[in-house]
């Protein structure tokens, strides 16, 4: 069995009166694609932000490669960020910023790489979402699913062994989602690359996904593989699962 | 119960309060922590000059001639026949380079920058790019805050000087072309009265509005939630916030420098 690299233990969070994780509690082993289920504001993306030390727990522990993320200084904390590559919502390009420097803005900082090699790392990045000589172009000048490719890019630039996703597919066309789709699964089926994706997609969650966590009421409802998800019968899962209207009071 | 209540309400406002504060002194901390890492980031750091200092100008030169101007006639106006010509120089010099330089310059610049800074780093907080740049172990602050800082305390004083050269400028075009005095006699008074402290004395305060118009559009900024109202909020603190502070500043500072540089 593959080591934990990512372990949430009693993790509780509030914002104000709103109790979003609600003591949960999970491991994730290298090579996992686990994907992190629920409805909107249900508490996936705040989830994904622990992991990365964005946010901390009111309550808890999150470590991640072993080391416990909550208290730990600021310089520990960014070396263990360079081996963590995320994607966000909306892609979060620096608008300031041609996509190549976007793209090779981590490497940069953290490596003594010189400005061809820069370039050529980039290019290389670009050309595997998809997306060769378009380096010198814009972020404003890109369409959403130009900017969510370009954020992979980025995001992988380091070779990260940890890959976040926040919602990779939302607002993109299909064919577009099943382009972001068949790119995690590239990274995710490399050696030891471990992903952790959340979304309320079904479609791309079971593309993409080999263990699949339901959250619900900051807890977690579920936790197994795509079998188990599909077979389950509780009356809430089976209703998210399907997109049925009527699951909604059994979800509030 | 009502009684209560208030008290919880009174309670809570003052620890909001609190909290702001110490995030703002927090801020100033990690910038002064941020300072030996700042050549790391020298393209930021240029950059941010020449919007604060370059992109500052022509409001600042509009600004400065029709102050010296204004400051001129009214001076004209208050000496009646009482005073010689000779000191409308005096009185315009002495006014622009201790006070009206330095504060309205930075009154000017406060609208302008402090703005733009709270609205980009508001929009780049909205957006998750602040959040991006620490997932990259960029450090925000010195990638982001301190570059604006060292913007706003270099450019200011290089901004002011240029402004009371022109309100000066102003001054003497008014007084030579509509007020009859000769530029001799303006120039003369200007010099016999000129002390190198009062113009030292009001770069001083610029350095220290410069650093209140990043320090409040960088706080306002960062601390940003709430998508485009939130930006928009943002925004309209910082200015509010880097004006009254500037006021304020300007006190103080008239009440150390008067003792210090002007006594």
């Amino acid at each position: 069995m593959n080591h934990v690299v990512v372990e949430v233990r009693d993790v509780y969070k509030r914002f104000g009166n709103n109790v979003i994780l609600d003591g949960i509690s999970f491991q994730i082993r290298a090579g996992e694609r686990a994907v992190i289920l629920g409805r909107s504001g249900g508490g996936k993306s705040v989830l994904l932000r622990h992991l990365v030390g964005l946010v901390h727990p009111d309550s808890g522990s999150i470590r991640l490669f072993d080391q416990e993320l909550v208290g730990l200084k600021r310089e520990e904390l960014y070396a263990l960020r360079l081996q963590v590559g995320v994607l966000f919502q909306g892609a979060a390009l620096l608008d300031s910023m041609s996509v190549y420097e976007n793209v090779t803005l981590g490497l940069r900082t953290h490596s003594d790489l010189q400005e061809d090699e820069l370039r050529q790392r980039a290019d290389a990045k670009l050309a595997e979402v998809g997306l060769p000589g378009i380096g010198d172009a814009m972020p404003a000048s890109l369409s959403g699913g130009m900017r969510k490719r370009v954020g992979l890019a980025r995001a992988i630039a380091m070779d990260p062994p940890v890959i976040l996703y926040d919602e990779p597919t939302t607002g993109l066309d299909p064919v577009m989602s099943d382009v972001i789709n068949n790119l995690i699964l590239l990274y995710g089926r490399r050696p030891n690359v471990t992903s952790v994706v959340v979304t309320h997609d079904m479609t791309s969650a079971f593309k993409v996904g080999t263990r699949f966590l339901m959250l619900h009421k900051g807890r977690i409802l579920f936790d197994g593989d795509a079998a188990a998800l599909r077979a389950c019968a509780d009356p809430r899962i089976a209703g998210f699962i399907a997109g049925d209207a009527e699951a909604l009071d059994l979800l509030r | 119960m009502i009684v209560l209540q208030l008290f919880g309400a009174l309670g809570r406002l003052i620890l909001r309060r609190l909290e702001h504060l110490g995030g703002v002194f927090i801020m100033l901390l990690q910038v002064v922590r941020g300072l030996p890492r700042a050549g790391r980031y020298a393209g930021e750091t240029v950059e941010q000059m020449h919007r604060v200092g370059v992109g500052s100008m022509g409001l600042v030169a509009l600004t400065s001639v029709f102050t010296g101007a204004v400051a001129t006639v009214q001076a004209r106006y208050q000496f009646s026949n009482l005073v010689p010509d000779m000191f409308l120089g005096t009185v315009v010099a002495k006014s622009v380079f201790i006070e009206l330089g330095p504060v309205l310059t930075a009154l000017v610049v406060a609208g302008r920058v402090s703005a733009s800074m709270a609205a980009e780093l508001g929009t780049m907080r909205v957006t998750e790019q602040i959040d991006a740049l620490e997932t990259l172990a960029v450090p925000p602050t010195d990638y982001l805050i301190v570059p604006r800082f060292i913007a706003g305390a270099c450019m200011l004083p290089a901004v002011t000087a240029c402004a009371d050269l022109l309100a000066i400028l102003g001054g003497w075009i008014v007084a030579v072309t509509t007020l009859g005095v000769s530029s001799q006699i303006f120039i003369s008074g200007l010099r016999t009265f000129f002390e190198l402290g009062d113009v030292f004395g009001g770069l001083i305060k610029a350095f220290v509005f410069g650093i209140v118009i990043a320090h409040m559009g960088c706080f306002f900024g960062m601390a940003t939630s709430g998508g485009a109202e939130g930006v928009g909020r943002a925004t309209t603190r910082a200015v509010v916030a880097a004006c009254v502070l500037i006021l304020l500043n300007d006190y103080l500072l008239a009440e150390i420098l008067s003792r210090v540089v002007f006594a």
